[in-house]
């Protein structure tokens, strides 16, 4: 019976996916690239993986859905730009995806030994770090590396995206009203959701020690709330060169890095967590990061500034 | 007892479906924008009220049957609102 | 056929769908979607590895998990940098295109065309 459905997800999805490559309209295809990632987010249920269905609904579909349909209803007018392939190319593009595809699933279709699995030691080590989140465990413990060069990488792309500001509107503020021009009901929406979204926020990143949950997906809640904000025009866009902004977005990293630090006088070695306050260490961290995540985020799909504040 | 929940369960999903598949005949075949969403934001709200409802005796706890319940309320109330938006888009 | 094995053949036409896309469609745009398609179905077929790895009483191996949260957010962020490079082209092209028809035009050329 659940290989029903799971079939059923599937030619959905292919069937989405090869639908938003074909259609002419850009703001069709960004609206189909929407509704694909939500699905997806079910297909991520389906394996298991509840902590990356939040993540993909959050920022694979919610966030970038957002900022890719700014974009689409921006370029609205350049749809025949560019020049397309001639058909022979077409052809020969197709048939080595089709390669490429076909090789793929051979691979996956080959007779499973027992696979290579971390889940045992992932479950062993569990209890020294405190958390009842496996998931959680590997991101801020086993490979807590990882996640603070990835919060790098976000401050980084957002260098990038401001860099791409005009000259005049150097250290300016972004401008949110290309979406909808603000009304009176984007007003009153955007007045009775972002209370239930934050708490929803909070409690994303706080239960995510021990349910699927964490800081990435509580601080982007929190992003969209900010965003829904500064596009009715309760609160305006801050501008980049403002001193509080800057901070908020580097005290996650810094925090994070500083435990890090830490860990040489305390604990093993960089960014290992003496057992006893292993958890206190980790949900703080996980707090800080939510804030500069949110901050970080909301800045991406923001844009660069255009006006001078 | 409990199977008689499951029926329950599949009758109120089942007819969730139907108003979802209804509002999705009103979206095909409705000539213009307003019709089509007062189609859309009726026929599905109520349908998931129905799959919600039908939910309610799975899960176990009162907590987690508030969730569920703040579920289809935060959906009843953006689709009510991005119905507005639209609409005063198109017009 | 187990889920997993399912999802891994649904990844693999994403992949070779999104590859298509991205090749073939000349809209920067366009691209950008089709190369986050790609990415999701790189993304799904960890999924499908993770799936592959449950033991120890959980649902999946957290490590590839982990590393598809991490993709998703980095993924987002070149995103977000590549929908920034393709506004300021097309506001780049639009701003020298202005130029060139006022001064081959040798007057103002008025807006009744655009």
């Amino acid at each position: 019976m659940a290989v029903a459905f799971d079939i059923g997800l599937i030619v959905l999805l292919v069937g989405i996916g090869a639908w938003m490559i074909v259609v002419r309209d850009v703001v069709v295809a960004t609206i189909i690239f929407v509704v694909y990632g939500l699905l997806m987010a079910i297909a991520w249920v389906r394996l298991s993986a509840v902590d990356v269905a939040l993540t993909e609904a959050a920022i694979g579909s919610g966030i970038a859905g957002m900022l890719l349909l700014g974009a689409a209803a921006r370029l609205k007018g350049t749809d025949a730009s560019g020049t397309r392939l001639s058909f022979p190319m077409t052809i020969v593009a197709a048939v080595l995806c089709a390669v490429i595809s076909a090789s793929l699933a051979a691979v996956m279709l080959l007779p499973t030994h027992a696979a290579p699995t971390l889940a045992p030691l992932a479950m062993q080590n569990l209890d020294q770090t405190g958390l009842g989140n496996p998931v959680a465990a590997v991101l801020f413990a086993y490979r807590a590396l990882d996640t603070l060069l990835e919060k790098v990488v976000l401050l980084l792309a957002l260098v990038g995206v401001w860099s791409l500001a005009p000259d005049r509107a150097w250290g300016g503020a972004p401008s949110l009203d290309n979406y909808v021009p603000p009304s009176d009901i984007l007003a009153f929406f955007a007045q009775i959701l972002p209370p239930f979204g934050i708490v929803f926020a909070i409690y994303m990143t706080w239960t995510g020690a021990t349910n699927p949950g964490g800081a990435f997906q509580g601080g982007t809640v929190l992003a969209v709330m900010w965003l829904l904000v500064m596009m009715a025009g309760i609160m305006r866009a801050p501008s980049i060169g403002n001193a509080w902004l800057r901070w908020l977005l580097v005290a996650g990293p810094a925090l994070f890095l500083v435990v890090g630090l830490a860990g040489f006088f305390i604990a093993a070695g960089f960014l290992a967590y003496p057992p006893a306050y292993a958890k206190a260490l980790i949900v703080v961290v996980e707090i800080a990061l939510a804030i500069s995540i949110a901050a970080t985020l909301g800045l991406l799909a923001a844009g660069p500034p255009e006006r001078m504040q | 007892m409990s199977s008689i929940m499951d029926v329950f369960t599949a009758l109120a999903i089942s007819c969730g479906a139907f108003f979802f598949v209804a509002g999705t005949i009103g979206l095909l075949r409705f000539p213009d924008v307003p019709t089509r969403l007062h189609a859309l934001t009726k026929a599905d709200n109520l349908g998931l009220g129905l799959v919600t409802l039908g939910l309610l005796p799975q899960v176990v706890g009162a907590l987690a049957a508030l969730k569920l319940i703040s579920v289809w309320l935060f959906a009843l109330i953006s689709g009510a609102i991005v119905t507005q938006l639209i609409v005063r888009a198109v017009r | 056929m187990t889920t997993a094995t399912l999802f891994g053949l649904c990844s693999s036409a994403l992949v070779g769908l999104g590859l298509f896309g991205l090749i073939v469609d000349p809209h920067p745009l366009r691209k950008v979607l089709a190369f986050n398609l790609l990415g999701s179905g790189v993304f799904l077929l960890f999924g499908v590895i993770a799936r592959r790895g449950a033991a120890a009483g959980l649902g999946g191996d957290p490590v590839p998990q982990a590393l598809v949260i991490t993709g998703i957010v980095v993924a987002f962020a070149a995103t977000a940098l590549a929908v920034a490079l393709v506004l300021r082209l097309f506001a780049a092209e639009a701003d020298s295109a202005v130029k060139s028809e006022t001064t081959s035009a040798g007057m103002k050329v008025d807006g009744g065309r655009s």
